[in-house]
């Protein structure tokens, strides 16, 4: 495996899961100190990113105290060392002991607030943890606060954020991608060691590939939602941003497994990813998809992917073409869903409880729609039009069920292919970080940057973007590993494959 | 109280009320629909509450399995076909104590579907069909008033919000207020009977709303509905209907025509009011619910539920009716409640003779129950008092009168029967002389049975002692009765 710690572009430290937390376990470090670390980095960079909406220091600090409590108790290195073992099956406790963790302001966390990029919930402060929040918590994360995404994660730039947008940490000038604009920059940045994310379409991979990190998409019902504030429930995941597909590995260990609050995640059992990682790829069959090459493929985004694909054959992967013929109607059907469900998860921002509320309005229908109007904004309120119109009566059979219906065809697709092939490859997104502005006026050229990742939404399966190459300018470019339902660590094999092959040729330049 | 009608008779008569009700229903389980939060009723407002029941950003419903088992155990005894699998789906509106948006409710896949209940009707029985029955949510309170500033707030009290609800939506079978009221105490008995709910129209475990309209007789297609909203209590929907059949034919008699709309009753009036609200005109944009999956209640899970289903009061009646040899009155009164039910049956059983124990009921117990203004629950004389009376009158030992006396006394002390009796029952004859005086009356009225004693056949001997008994009026000491009778047919 390539060296673990890298200097990247600031003087900030990039560290891994496994090295962060060695650090702190042998006692090199306190996790007080290296969570002091990362936020003199944050104070450092992030006025030039932009990534955080919202710092839990205090929350952090306690947690890192603690941490440091038991690391002297010697607690920590009994429960086993990680860099040691390299077993996270036998790291009986606290696999996560003092590492930096930043999480999208689409998740709850007590002690933070909770905006998803919103105005309309601008200080709002939930009363619980997510899931997802909790498990890294438990797991001896030091969660450092709140990073900004497009608002209710609806957008592929994080230029819908009502708090600014985040600038891509690869190139300032350039958007980091979105939703989870921010947890890609953060961990790009080396503002946190790892991230939390949310992809509905895209939103992890997309910004991952822009960013140059990893970004992980757990099959849905993998990793529970509750916490999620949602955009559209039956598309909606949460996973992580890494520095390498390893750390994804071990996150993705920590945060799955059957949630007694959410009804719809899976009580599948959960492999060892991070040892899943120790089976080469060799005799795996990589399908090809024909649809995903199209027109609008940037040719340097197309060119790194086939050598991609070439290194994966060198590791002895077979590659076959396969078909998946309902793609070009993916994204049309997404935003009927998508919205569909939006409208309606988004009815309970309505001024009555909590985050803001109109308070000039002399009805309560004035109420309502004065509290809409001034908490909502421009993209936010086109899906929640775009999804009222297509549940409406003498709509529904046209759009709602209709798409419903595409949807069950695109999963077949995947379903058949996947009787061929064990992974399919393709690129995240058709073309490298565009420029902050470039798009915002052009909805449907936006919608366009979720063209290849919408798919693995709407199919339930699962997926990951790695760094494969960089075009010219020196943009990230980033390659996508689709797999089967709860076929991670297939995905996570191969990605891991991917990842090897970029840094030797990165080594090698 | 309702205005008289202006119209005659005869006209009245050319027309048919068409009308459909559509019942809610709380379930009595313990936690609410979709969280852990408790559904009691009564506490401090909006101290029942969670991120879940309140709709907090992120939150997630998971369902009751309670609530699908009272639910699915109605829908068995309303006769419903149980659909294996239903789906939840969002009903969207905006109002301040909906706080999701939405309500969770079953739109094109119920659980249940084309049940039925037969009601008393003039001509025997009449079936009245059950369209649907589903499962959803209930809404919070909106207190519009009791409050200082009640002019300008309203109030919300989001600890009802979530609880289990089924509804339960009849076909248009009905076609009498006096129907609608049948139909209405069949539902609530049969549900009270399940025990899926306490169908306390006070507290709003029970709500009713009622879909009538008019045409002549012999019409086929129906007339313009006028939905009656939110009436609470049976009498009131009997008397709310009655009205707006009334109104519905004046208005066509007047040459006008019926606005389909929603209405509201005014118990003090007696009348309905429109309600003329563009609430009305509402798309509630129902779709399946993505964040729980289809409810499905396989055919083993569907036989455990039935396994619970008690006998219900229909088949109650009958039996009943047979096995204590009764009048139907006195079923239909003696299975008034499952409990009450229970309890006579225990009582019968344990008593010598059941029919006895029904007469006391009918003959005792319900007048002074109704003038005490008590229900059947309340009742200071408990079924195995009742029992207890039932035997000493069987056995003689207590007279009608002396027996009317003591169930006065419970009514007025509050005390159960088997207490009074132990206390007030008129002292026992322990006098040697009285009871030899007694004894010997009824040797000398029976001189074949002293000559079957004294012949060798002792066991006579119980035979005097009963008569004796009976002489005393069951106030003779028995232990010194059966000393001296032995010694008298001895000696």
């Amino acid at each position: 495996m390539a060296e673990l710690e890298l200097k990247s572009t600031s003087n900030s430290t990039r560290r891994t899961i496994r090295s962060a937390r060695h650090a702190i376990v042998s006692g090199e470090t306190s996790a007080v100190a290296l969570a002091d670390s990362y936020y003199d980095t944050i104070a450092a960079e992030d006025p030039k990113i932009h990534a955080w909406l919202a710092l839990s220091r205090e929350r952090a600090t306690a947690q890192a105290h603690r941490i440091d409590d038991l690391a002297k108790a010697g607690d920590l290195a009994k429960a086993g060392d990680l860099a040691k073992s390299g077993d996270l099956a036998n790291a009986e406790a606290l696999p996560l002991a003092g590492v930096p963790i930043g999480i999208k302001d689409v998740l709850v966390m007590q002690g933070a607030p909770a905006t998803a990029g919103s105005k309309i919930l601008e200080n709002y402060r939930p009363p619980y943890d997510a899931t997802a929040v909790a498990k890294l918590a438990a797991a001896g994360a030091v969660l450092l606060g709140k990073l900004n995404c497009d608002e209710f994660a609806m957008g592929s730039s994080n230029e819908n954020s009502a708090y600014g947008p985040v600038h891509n940490p690869r190139s300032l000038d350039r958007v980091p991608g979105g939703s989870s604009g921010g947890s890609a920059a953060a961990v790009a940045a080396n503002m946190a060691v790892a991230t939390l994310g949310t992809d509905t379409g895209g939103s992890i991979r997309q910004p991952a590939s822009f960013c140059g990190v990893v970004g992980l998409l757990p099959t849905y019902g993998r990793v529970s939602r509750y916490g999620l504030i949602a955009f559209a429930s039956s598309l909606d995941r949460v996973g992580p941003f890494t520095h390498t597909v390893e750390d994804a590995a071990i996150l993705l260990g920590i945060l799955a497994g059957p949630d007694p609050m959410d009804a719809t995640s899976s009580g599948a059992a959960v492999p060892d990813y991070a040892a899943a990682l120790g089976t080469p790829v060799k005799g795996l069959r990589i399908g090809i998809p024909d649809e995903y090459f199209g027109e609008g493929l940037d040719p340097e985004v197309r060119a790194a992917v086939e050598k991609t694909a070439d290194a994966l054959r060198a590791a002895g992967c077979t590659l076959n073409k396969v078909s998946l013929p309902h793609t070009r109607y993916a994204v049309a059907t997404y935003y009927v869903l998508a919205t569909a469900e939006a409208s309606s998860n988004l009815a309970r921002f309505d001024g009555v409880r909590y985050g803001l509320r109109a308070d000039d309005a002399a009805s309560l229908s004035g109420m309502y729609r004065k509290t809409r109007d001034q908490g909502f904004g421009k993209e936010v309120k086109r899906r929640i039009l775009l999804g009222t119109y297509v549940l409406s009566a003498g709509y529904y059979d046209a759009y709602y069920r209709k798409a419903q219906q595409v949807r069950t065809l695109l999963t077949r697709d995947f379903l058949d292919a996947f009787t061929q092939v064990d992974a399919i490859l393709t690129p995240t997104a058709p073309t490298p970080a565009f420029r902050l502005g470039e798009k915002t006026d052009d909805p449907l050229a936006m919608y366009l940057a979720d063209i290849y990742t919408v798919t693995a939404n709407l199919a339930g399966i699962c997926g990951i973007s790695v760094p494969c190459g960089n075009s010219k300018e020196g943009l990230p470019i980033g390659a996508q590993i689709l797999g089967k339902h709860f076929d991670e660590a297939t995905v996570l094999r191969v990605a891991n494959a991917v990842e090897q092959a970029h840094r030797g040729g990165q080594a090698q330049r | 109280m309702p205005a008289t009608s202006i119209l005659s008779p005869e006209i009245l008569a050319k027309y048919e009320p068409v009308i459909g009700l559509e019942v809610h229903v709380q379930l009595l389980t313990e936690t609410k629909a979709f969280c852990g939060c408790s559904a009691r009723f009564g506490s401090a407002p909006n101290t029942q509450v969670c991120p879940v029941c309140l709709g907090l950003p992120g939150a997630l419903p998971v369902l009751n399995r309670r609530a699908v088992e009272f639910a699915t155990l109605a829908a068995m005894a309303l006769h419903c076909r149980i659909n294996e699998t239903s789906v939840f789906a969002r009903k969207n509106y905006f109002y301040p104590d909906l706080p999701k948006g939405y309500q969770i409710s079953q739109f094109d896949k119920p659980l249940g579907e084309h049940g039925w209940i037969d009601v008393p009707a003039p001509a025997g029985t009449k079936r009245i069909g059950i369209t649907r029955l589903h499962m959803e949510e209930d809404a919070g309170k909106s207190m519009h008033e009791g409050f200082h500033d009640s002019r300008e707030r309203t109030y919300i009290d989001l600890n009802r919000c979530g609880t289990p609800l089924v509804e339960i939506v009849s076909e248009p079978d009905i076609r009498s207020a006096d129907e609608a009221y049948e139909y209405l105490t069949r539902i609530k008995e049969i549900l009270l009977y399940t025990a899926v709910s306490d169908c306390n129209m006070e507290e709003g475990s029970l709500r009713c709303d009622a879909n009538v309209s008019v045409r002549l007789k012999g019409a086929e297609k129906f007339g313009a509905k006028a939905e009656v909203k939110n009436v609470n209590s049976f009498r009131f929907v009997r008397a709310a209907l009655e009205h707006e059949i009334e109104r519905q034919i004046e208005v066509i008699e007047a040459g006008g025509r019926v606005v389909q709309e929603s209405r509201l009753y005014n118990s003090a009036e007696g009348r309905t009011y429109s309600m003329r609200s563009k609430e009305q005109a509402h798309d509630y944009r129902y779709f399946p619910d993505p964040d729980l999956p289809p409810l499905v209640v396989s055919n083993a899970w569907q036989e455990e539920i039935r396994a619970t289903m008690p006998e219900l009061p229909e088949a109650r009646r009958e039996r009943m009716i047979d096995e204590y040899e009764i009048t139907a009155q006195d079923a239909q009164v003696l299975t008034s409640s499952r409990a009450f039910a229970d309890q006579f049956e225990q009582a019968a059983k344990a008593a010598k003779s059941p029919k006895r124990v029904a007469n006391l009921v009918q003959g005792e117990l319900v007048g002074r129950l109704k003038a005490a203004g008590l229900e059947l629950a309340q009742s200071p004389i408990s079924m195995q008092g009742i029992a207890q009376a039932a035997d000493l009158a069987e056995s003689g030992a207590l007279s009608s009168k002396m027996l009317k006396q003591l169930f006065d006394r419970c009514f007025e002390t509050g005390e159960d029967f088997g207490v009074v009796y132990e206390r007030e029952k008129p002292q026992q004859i322990s006098d040697s002389g009285a009871l030899e005086k007694m004894i010997d009356e009824v040797i000398a009225a029976n001189p074949k049975q002293v000559e079957q004693y004294r012949g060798g056949k002792k066991t006579v001997a119980a035979f005097f002692v009963g008569q004796a008994m009976k002489l005393s009026k069951g106030q003779a000491n028995p232990a010194l009765l059966n000393e001296l009778v032995t010694k008298k047919l001895d000696g």
